[in-house]
């Protein structure tokens, strides 16, 4: 057990990219507010990148830019979480653009933004009441 | 040195995390998101990426607010929250008192 | 079934009216039962979908909670187990971190080897996620193009005011050429230095969207047509998967490309990556431009 902890202070990095992503999680389950949902996911997403970038980071090497013709793996990180990083970012981007346009979608029609408002007038149309 | 200041960073992306998901009014939670974002791109140089750096500074803290502003913008919630929080409180009310009547009137 | 519930709970209070009962009876079992024959329709009034609600929510919050605890718990236990952070041992650091980093100048002739890597060792991951971006610009169309001029014009008007303050105007006459001469530089030094497509698009993009902001939207469609931007879209995409799928076409492995890739480090070498990184710079750029003004006017 206390190996498992000092492990954990170990590897503090990820221990926060953890952290992140359950405060992401939370914000996206307990927020009843669809514009912090959204702020909710990119926290998560960037949650998930720092955890990769984490486990590339290899301690006193440098950018893997190639200088002076040096091409022995000793003197540089690992590039792969970079590029699988750099794809993510502007995924999440796009991905945020569109729930943004769905929620300003939702707040056209409903005039809410809250979850349990939303929830009963939708409840209340398919009545076929007032909305 | 070094992991004095890369502990600070990360204590700052929490810190900012929390502050994000506990604020009630949705632009004070868009701007502590593109702080959020400021810090996370110095955390990438930290971590010896400066493509990430650079993608994160450009994109989640310039593109990725500017959408969540136009959002609130689009929706009137700039310097209206108030207001809107009570209309948003008196329709639900309004429901409530609705749905209470119907159920006196449905077991009279 | 929860009009019962609601039913005993009147009873044990005392208030209820049996006489009054018997007589509804029957109409009331009619509309329950008119009630359950339409579809998708659990609750038949709104009093019993506000407990319903009520009941949803303490459940919900509940399972939320537990959903939360198990799933740190177990990324904690994960993390414990994962090898130590910063370690040169770790099963991350295997045979393709290395031919990457060992071979990929001498065979994409790119010296940062990130985009050598994303642009041509994963060229295909790349395409893929061009295309994402263009999906998702294709959705937000669909979902925020508000056709009409008056419309238009109402979301446009407070616009303007920036334009009459002359710091303002002055500042991004100065700014916005260097902003997008900075994105530039990253969008063609992307096989030499840190950026490459993504970061340079997303630049260039700023500065577009600075100069939509203060000059109004008119002015910029104007300046940059909705026609253009679909056209640069299109052709960039489509110059992309042109020049990636030649492997479907020739049968090899993806590797030997017909252009040399040239001496490491000059501006005009690593082969098709600096055409590569101009086109999914283009997209992105074209695509996040469309974005903002989508958000702004409903129209590009």
């Amino acid at each position: 057990m206390e190996k498992l902890f000092t492990h954990l202070l170990e590897n503090y990095e990820a221990c926060v990219a953890v952290v992140l992503f359950v405060i992401g999680l939370c914000m996206l389950l307990f927020d009843r507010n669809l514009l912090k949902k959204v702020i909710g996911l990119d926290i998560m997403d960037t949650g998930t990148f720092l955890l990769l970038a984490d486990r590339g980071y290899i301690a006193g090497r440098s950018v893997p830019i190639v200088t002076d013709g040096v091409t022995d793996m000793a003197n540089y990180i690992n590039p792969i979480p970079a590029g699988l990083v750099l794809t993510g970012i502007v995924v999440s981007v796009s991905v945020s653009a569109l729930m943004l346009s769905l929620t300003v979608r939702i707040y056209k029609k409903y005039h809410t933004l809250d979850m349990d408002a939303l929830y009963l007038m939708m409840s209340d149309r398919r009545k076929g009441g007032r909305v | 040195m070094m992991t004095i200041f890369r502990l600070i960073l990360l204590t700052g992306l929490i810190v900012c995390a929390a502050a994000t998901a506990l604020t009630k009014k949705p632009m004070q939670a868009v701007i502590i998101y593109m702080a959020y974002s400021v810090i996370m791109s110095v955390v990438w140089i930290m971590l010896e990426s400066p493509d990430l750096a650079i993608t994160e500074a450009a994109v989640g803290a310039g593109i990725t607010s500017l959408l969540l502003f136009l959002t609130l913008r689009r929706l009137n919630l700039i310097d209206r929250d108030e207001e809107h929080r009570k209309h948003e409180e008196e329709s639900l009310r309004e429901h409530a008192s609705h749905a209470e009547q119907k159920e006196e009137d449905g077991h009279a | 079934m929860r009009n019962e519930k609601g039913l005993f709970r009147r009873w044990l209070n005392g208030q209820v009216d049996w006489s009054a009962m018997l007589e509804q009876d029957t109409p009331a079992a009619a509309t329950t039962a008119a009630a359950e024959t339409v579809p998708y329709h659990p609750h038949h009034d709104m009093a019993s979908a506000r407990r319903a609600i009520r009941c949803g929510q303490k459940a919900y919050t509940v399972l939320a909670i537990v959903l939360c605890l198990i799933f740190s718990a177990f990324m904690l236990l994960t993390v414990a187990n994962l090898p130590s952070y910063g370690s040169d041992s770790a099963p991350t650091v295997n045979e393709v971190a290395e031919r990457y980093v060992e071979k990929g100048t001498e065979e994409t002739g790119a010296v940062n080897t990130v985009a050598g890597m994303i642009l041509d060792y994963r060229a295909f991951d790349t395409l893929g996620e061009s295309f994402v971006l263009f999906t998702a610009m294709c959705a937000v169309t669909m979902l925020m193009n508000v056709p009409g001029k008056r419309r238009v014009r109402k979301l446009d008007q407070d616009t303007m005011d920036y334009y009459q303050d002359p710091i303002i105007r002055t500042v991004c006459k100065l700014v916005i050429p260097i902003i997008l001469m900075f994105g530039i530089y990253i969008l063609l030094n992307g096989h030499l230095s840190p950026g490459g497509g993504f970061s340079g698009g997303a630049i260039m993009a700023s500065a577009l969207i600075i100069y939509a902001l203060v000059w109004g939207g008119e002015r910029a469609s104007r300046a940059i047509p909705a026609k253009a931007l679909r056209i640069i879209v299109l052709c960039a995409l489509g110059f992309y998967a042109c020049s990636k799928t030649y492997s479907f076409f020739t049968g090899a492995n993806h590797l030997h490309s017909i252009i040399s890739p040239g001496t490491p480090g000059r501006i005009l070498s690593a082969g098709l990556i600096l055409p590569l990184n101009v086109a999914v710079g283009f997209v992105v750029c074209c695509t996040m431009y469309s974005f903002y003004m989508y958000f702004r006017r409903g129209e590009l």
